[in-house]
C-alpha cells in the first residue's frame, strides 16, 4: 500500500488489515477495511476533501473527531463527515463541491416508528478514562449502566497516547503507555455484566422531558437514566490568524488520531503552534511516526507544558522559540509555508523578527474546552448529572481517569450505596490535575564511589513516581508525602536501567564510569523510542545535554531492547569521560533556524476566518461588535456565526476573544444559546428500524 | 437623557420593531423596549419564516397583503437582503375533508384578490419534488406568498427604525404603567421610567402580563410549538408547504415545512393538544414525530441532515385573531398582540395599519374589515381562523 502508511513505529505495531477498494472522484484507490474515509483519502495523498459552497474555499481534515464539518464528502451520494464514517468496499467517494443534493430516493418507508427507550440507573456520555473508570466502580456494585461513546472502539483518547504516562505508579498505572492503560481499563469494563457499551453512539441532545438522545449504531433511541454522567472530554481550542483554515492547518489531537490510532504518515514536514503538553507531546509523536518537526512557537515567554516533555524534544533538535506566535499561514489551496514572528508583552508581533518554515502541516495546540454543552443542558433540566475528566476539569488523562473513579463512587453514594472515598483519592486527583509546579537548579548526579549511577534531570514539581517505584535498590525515592516532590538518588545503583526505561519524562540517564579502565571514555546509556534506522549502531552522532544542548559526539556501542523496557530501548554512547554524565540525548535533525521571508503581507483581519462552518471573518465580527452589538445571538442573527454544522464549537470561544480584544466588558456580553443537536442527525435515523450493518 | 418620546413600543420582537419603524417614518419619536439584549431574541427568531397571504379571515389576509408587499420590495428599497424567497404557499391534499376545507375559502380568498387555486395532482407533483403520489387529490397552490428570513427581517427593520431617528432600549423590562384619570403617561423598568403620549404593548407571548399593568385581561395565552432546521441541500423545493392532515400518530394536527433563502429545510407542527405555557426547552417527542410525517410525505426527505431544534411560542387568543386597536378604557394605549404564530408574517402589516390608527386615527385599510381585529370584540363568539 502506499507509501503514506507507517509500517514501522518504535511504539505502536501496525497490524495486517484487509485491504479494500474505493474510488475518489472514480479514481479507484485502496483502503484498510473498518478505517474512515478521512484516513484512507489521507493514506492516499488527497488532503483537500472538496470546497466550501459559500467561497469555493478548499476543506480538508480540522478536528478528526466528528467536531466540525470541514471534512465532508459525499459518499455514495450523501453528505457525510469523513473522519467518522467508515469506507465501505467499492464506496463512491466524492468531493462536496457546493451544496449537495438530496438523492431522488422515493422508496416509502414505514413511517409508524417510535423510537426506543432504555431505562438505566445510570447512562455515561464517553467511553474514554473518565468514562470507563466510572463504569467499573459501578459495575463491580452490579449498577445498570449504558456508556455511549461516538467511537468505534472505547478508551477515547487514550489509545493516541503513545507515552508513558505521569502520575502515581500504584494508583493510576503511571508509567504505562496511555493506550496500554486504554486497554486495560476496555478490558475491565468487558468483564463486568451490567455495564453496556454502545460504540459509534453519539449522543444528540438531552431534551427537557429528561430523555436523552443518542444516535445508536445510526438508529435515535431514548435513554432515561436515573443519573446521567457527562465524560465527554474535551475539544481542541481553535486559534485565528490569516490562512488558519488552509487544509493542513489543524488540530494537534486530529494528527495525533491520524497518526496514532490510523497509523498513516499524515505529513512531511512540520510546525506546531503551542508549547503545552498536548503540542510538545505531538511534535515527539510526529518524529516517532518518521515525520520532521521543524519548530514549536510559544506566545508565553515560558512553555506550559511539563519541562520533561520541552527538554526531550529539544534534544532531538527541535527548536522551541517562546515568545512566538504564528503570524500567517500560507500556500495555493493548501498549507505550504509558515510565518512566526516574536511578540511583545502584550502579544503584538515585533516587526522584523519574523522567520519563514516550509511545511505542509501546521499544527493547533493551544490548550483544550470541556465538553460540557450536554451537562449544563441536563443540569438545567433538573437531570441527577455529573461530570468527570476533562468534561469536568481539563487535565491530563491519568487525572480523568481517577477522577472517573471518585465520581463513580459518588454515583454510588448518591445511590445509597455504602462504598468508601478514601480521602487520598480526594488529595490525588488535586494532584494529577495540578499544573506543573517550582523549577529547581539541576544538581549534579551523586557519585558517591559508584562506577555506575543515574544522572536525573527531572527538575520541576509535577506528579510523577514510576522511577521511585521501580528502583531494584529502592534507592531513587521521593523524599516527601506528596508525588510532586523531586526524585533523589541514594547512591545503591545496580546499573538495571528500570528507572530509564519506565521515566514518562525520559529524564534519566545512566552514566558507566568503569566502561574504560584508562577513564579516557565512558558510557552513557540514554532511553530512546525514535523508528528503526534513526541511528545505528557504529555512527558516531551529535550528542546533547539536558536542555539540549550540544554536548559532543558520542559513538553508539549497543541498543538494548528487552520484553520489560516495553518498547523503550537503551541506547548505549560511548562518549569522552567527562562528557557522559553530560549526555542526556542524540540529535536527530539539526535545528532549523529562522530565517527571515522575503516580504511579509500586513496582517487584515478581513482574510482571518472565524466561523469556518459560515466562512465568516474577523473583520465583520469586530464591525459588529464596534457598532455595539454585545449579544451572541444577534450576531449569529446577522451574520450567522455558529449557526453551521459545528453549532458554534470552533467559533465561540474565538469570538469572546474578539470581544475582549474589541475592549468589551464580557459582563456586558449576552452569551450564545446552545441548541441540540450535537451532531446532524439524517431523517431517516428517526425512522429505521434497524442499526447500521445489522439485519 | 430624555425620557420623554411621542411613542413608546413595549416589545422589540416581528410587531414591535415594524411599528417602531413605521412609527417613527410618519416623523414620531419612538423608544422600543426590550427585557432581551437585541431585536428579535423572543419569538421572532424562532418563527420558520412562512409569511403568507392564505388566510381565511378577511382582516388577516389585507394585513398579510401589507406585509407581503413590504417584505418583497424591502431589498429593493433599502438595499438590505432579507433573505425574501417568493416560492408560495402549497396545501398538498389527500382526503375530501380538506379538499372541502380548502376549496370552501377559496371563494374569499379569490374576493380579496389573493392569487391563489385549486390545483390538480400532477401540478403538485411539479411543485414538490419527490411527494408521496399515493392517494394524491390535488391541493391549493398561492405563488406570491413566500419566506424570509425573520433574522434578518428583523435587523433589517431594527437599522431602517434607527435611521428614522427611533431609539432602542434593551435588557430593560418594563414593570408597570403609568396611567392617570384613565390615559397612559408612561412606562416603569427596572432602568428607569419613561413618559410619552403612545404606547404600544407589542410584548407578543407577554401581552397579557403587560396588560394586567393597566388592569386589563387581554386574551393571549402563549402555547409552545417546537420546530427544526436541516443543513443545507441543493435547492429543490419553491414553496413552503402546509399537510393539513392530523398525524396518524395522534399527537399532531398539520404541519408545514419549506425551503429557505439559506436552502436549509426548515420545519414545525401543530400538536394536536397545545403544549400550554412559557417552557421553551426542546422534548424527545418532536423529532421523531415530524421526521416520520415528514418522510411520509416526501420519501426522500429521508437522507435530509437535521442540524438544529428549538421551541417557540404562540401568543394564541380564543378565537385566532389578532388583537390590533386602541386599548379600552385608556387613552394613548393600544395592543398589537395575540398573533397566533403569525407575528412575523402579520407584523410589518401590523405595523404600518396600526401607525396610521396612531397617527391619523384611522387605518390604510378598510376601517371595517381592520375593526375585525379589534381589542373590544367578543373573542368567544365561535369565528375561528379556518387556516391558524
Amino acid at each position: 500500500m502506499s507509501e503514506l502508511r507507517i509500517t514501522e513505529h518504535p511504539i505502536l505495531t501496525p497490524e495486517k488489515r484487509e485491504e479494500i477498494e474505493f474510488f475518489f472522484r472514480d479514481r479507484p484507490l485502496k483502503a484498510y477495511k473498518g478505517e474512515m474515509i478521512s484516513t484512507a483519502l489521507f493514506a492516499n495523498g488527497i488532503r483537500i476533501f472538496g470546497e466550501h459552497y459559500k467561497d469555493g474555499s478548499p476543506q480538508g481534515i480540522f478536528c478528526a473527531n466528528g467536531q466540525c464539518a470541514q471534512c465532508l464528502v459525499l459518499a455514495d451520494g450523501l453528505a457525510v463527515k469523513s473522519c467518522i464514517t467508515e469506507v465501505k468496499p467499492g464506496m463512491k467517494v466524492m468531493p462536496l463541491d457546493g451544496l449537495p443534493a438530496l438523492p431522488g430516493d422515493d422508496q416509502a418507508m414505514d413511517t409508524s416508528h417510535i423510537p426506543e427507550e432504555f431505562e438505566t440507573e445510570v447512562f455515561i456520555m464517553g467511553a474514554g478514562p473518565a468514562g470507563i473508570s466510572a463504569a467499573i466502580e459501578l459495575g463491580r456494585q452490579e449498577v445498570r449502566v449504558i456508556v455511549a461513546d461516538d467511537k468505534h472502539i472505547p478508551g477515547g483518547k487514550l489509545g493516541l497516547q503513545t507515552h508513558n504516562f505521569f502520575g502515581s505508579a500504584r494508583e493510576c498505572n503511571a508509567g504505562m503507555r496511555g493506550m496500554d492503560i486504554g486497554t486495560l481499563l476496555a478490558g475491565e469494563l468487558e468483564k463486568l455484566d451490567s455495564v453496556d457499551i454502545w460504540l459509534n453512539s453519539p449522543v444528540a441532545a438531552v431534551f427537557s422531558d429528561k430523555k436523552i438522545g443518542v444516535v445508536k449504531n445510526g438508529r435515535f433511541v431514548l435513554v432515561r437514566p436515573e443519573r446521567f454522567l457527562v465524560a465527554a472530554g474535551a475539544r481542541e481550542n481553535a486559534l485565528a490568524f490569516p490562512g488558519c483554515d488552509l487544509p493542513g492547518v489543524y488540530g494537534a489531537g486530529a494528527f495525533q488520531t491520524l497518526v496514532n490510532r490510523d497509523l498513516v504518515k499524515a505529513a512531511k514536514r512540520l510546525f506546531v503552534v503551542g508549547g503545552g503538553n498536548v503540542g510538545l507531546i505531538v511534535a515527539y509523536h510526529a518524529l516517532q511516526a518518521g515525520i520532521d518537526v521543524l519548530g514549536i512557537v510559544e506566545a508565553l515567554p515560558e512553555c506550559g507544558g511539563y519541562k520533561v516533555h520541552l527538554d526531550k524534544i529539544k534534544r532531538l533538535g527541535v527548536p522551541v522559540w517562546t515568545s512566538h506566535t504564528v503570524l500567517r499561514a500560507e500556500g495555493d489551496g493548501i498549507l505550504e509555508r509558515v510565518i512566526i514572528s516574536e511578540i511583545d508583552k502584550g502579544f503584538r508581533p515585533i516587526p522584523g523578527t519574523e522567520g519563514e518554515f516550509e511545511v505542509d502541516t501546521l499544527l493547533i495546540a493551544v490548550g483544550l474546552s470541556s465538553v460540557n454543552e450536554m451537562f449544563n443542558k441536563a443540569r438545567e433540566f433538573g437531570i441527577e448529572c455529573y461530570a468527570a475528566g476533562d468534561a469536568d476539569i481539563i487535565a491530563e488523562a491519568s487525572a480523568a481517569a481517577f477522577s472517573g473513579q471518585i465520581v463513580g463512587r459518588k454515583i454510588l453514594q448518591d445511590m445509597g450505596l455504602e462504598v468508601p472515598i478514601p480521602g487520598e483519592w480526594d488529595e490525588m486527583v488535586k494532584i494529577l490535575r495540578s499544573k506543573p509546579g517550582k523549577i529547581y537548579p539541576l544538581q549534579g548526579p551523586n557519585i558517591g564511589s559508584n562506577k555506575i549511577y543515574p544522572v536525573i534531570r527531572c527538575v520541576q514539581e509535577i506528579p510523577c513516581n514510576p522511577c521511585a517505584e521501580n528502583c531494584l535498590l529502592q534507592s531513587l525515592s521521593i523524599k516527601s508525602e506528596s508525588i510532586m516532590a523531586l526524585p533523589t538518588f541514594g547512591g545503591r545503583c545496580a546499573g538495571c536501567g528500570h528507572c530509564v526505561s519506565i521515566c514518562p519524562g525520559l529524564a534519566i540517564t545512566l552514566v558507566d564510569e568503569g566502561y574504560d579502565n584508562t577513564r579516557e571514555k565512558a558510557l552513557a546509556i540514554i532511553p530512546w523510542e525514535m523508528p528503526e534506522g534513526t541511528i545505528r549502531i557504529g555512527e558516531v552522532r551529535t550528542t546533547t545535554g539536558f536542555e539540549g544542548e550540544v554536548i559532543g559526539q558520542g559513538r553508539i556501542i549497543a541498543i538494548r531492547e528487552a520484553e520489560w523496557q516495553n518498547r523503550r530501548k537503551l541506547v548505549y554512547i560511548e562518549t569522552p569521560f567527562n562528557e557522559a554524565r553530560l549526555v542526556a540525548g542524540i540529535r536527530i535533525r539539526e535545528p532549523a533556524s529562522k530565517m527571515a521571508p522575503l516580504s511579509v503581507k500586513a496582517a487584515d483581519d478581513a482574510e482571518v476566518i472565524v466561523c469556518r462552518c459560515e466562512r465568516v471573518t474577523k473583520r465583520q465580527i469586530m464591525d459588529k461588535i464596534r457598532d455595539g452589538c454585545r449579544d451572541f445571538n444577534a450576531l449569529k442573527a446577522e451574520l450567522r456565526t455558529g449557526m453551521g454544522p459545528c453549532g458554534g464549537k470552533t467559533c465561540i470561544p474565538l469570538i469572546w476573544g474578539i470581544f475582549r480584544e474589541c475592549g468589551v466588558d464580557l459582563k456586558e456580553v449576552e452569551p450564545h444559546i446552545y441548541r441540540p443537536f450535537e451532531l446532524e442527525v439524517p431523517l431517516r435515523a428517526f425512522i429505521d428500524e434497524t442499526e447500521e450493518g445489522k439485519e | 437623557m430624555k425620557t420623554h418620546y411621542d411613542a413608546i413600543v413595549i416589545g422589540a420582537g416581528s410587531v414591535g420593531v415594524p411599528t417602531t419603524y413605521f412609527l417613527a417614518m410618519r416623523g414620531y419619536h419612538v423608544l422600543c423596549l426590550d427585557s432581551y439584549s437585541s431585536s428579535g431574541q423572543g419569538q421572532n427568531k424562532a418563527a420558520i419564516g412562512g409569511t403568507r397571504a392564505t388566510h381565511s379571515d378577511p382582516a388577516k389576509i389585507r394585513i398579510c397583503q401589507k406585509s407581503l408587499e413590504i417584505f418583497s420590495t424591502w431589498e429593493e428599497y433599502h438595499g438590505q437582503s432579507i433573505g425574501w424567497k417568493k416560492g408560495g404557499y402549497c396545501f398538498p391534499v389527500y382526503r375530501a375533508k380538506e379538499e372541502k376545507l380548502l376549496k370552501s375559502i377559496l371563494p374569499i380568498q379569490k374576493k380579496f384578490d389573493l392569487n391563489i387555486d385549486w390545483v390538480g395532482p400532477d401540478k403538485i407533483k411539479e411543485i414538490i419534488p419527490g411527494i408521496n403520489p399515493n392517494g394524491l387529490i390535488g391541493g391549493t397552490f398561492s405563488q406570491d406568498d413566500g419566506q424570509v428570513c425573520p433574522l434578518l427581517a428583523i435587523e433589517a427593520m431594527d437599522k431602517a427604525a434607527r435611521e428614522a431617528g427611533a431609539e432602542f432600549k434593551f435588557k430593560n423590562e418594563v414593570t408597570d404603567l403609568i396611567i392617570n384619570n384613565n390615559t397612559i403617561e408612561g412606562v416603569k423598568t427596572r432602568n428607569g421610567t419613561y413618559t410619552a403620549d403612545v404606547i404600544v404593548n407589542a410584548a407578543g407571548a407577554h401581552a397579557r402580563e403587560i396588560g394586567y399593568m393597566a388592569g386589563l385581561d387581554i386574551p393571549v395565552f402563549p402555547e409552545s410549538h417546537e420546530a427544526g432546521i436541516s443543513a443545507p441541500v441543493r435547492p429543490f423545493l419553491g414553496p413552503l408547504v402546509v399537510d393539513l392532515r392530523p398525524g396518524r400518530e395522534g399527537k399532531t394536527a398539520n404541519f408545514y415545512f419549506g425551503q429557505n433563502h439559506e436552502n436549509a429545510v426548515i420545519f414545525c407542527y401543530t400538536p394536536k393538544v397545545p403544549f400550554a405555557g412559557l417552557d421553551r426547552g426542546a422534548t424527545s417527542e418532536f423529532m421523531p414525530i415530524i421526521a416520520n410525517r415528514l418522510v411520509e410525505l416526501i420519501p426522500r426527505l429521508k437522507n435530509l441532515m437535521v442540524r438544529r431544534l428549538w421551541r417557540g411560542l404562540y401568543p394564541m387568543t380564543p378565537d385566532g385573531v389578532a388583537i390590533v386597536g386602541k386599548a379600552p378604557g385608556i387613552s394613548g394605549l393600544y395592543l398589537a398582540v395575540g398573533m397566533c404564530g403569525q407575528g412575523l408574517m402579520m407584523g410589518p402589516g401590523v405595523g404600518r395599519e396600526l401607525a396610521a390608527l396612531i397617527d391619523k386615527g384611522k387605518p390604510e385599510m378598510d376601517k371595517k374589515v381592520f375593526d375585525s381585529l379589534s381589542p373590544e370584540r367578543d373573542f368567544y363568539a365561535g369565528k375561528v381562523e379556518a387556516l391558524k
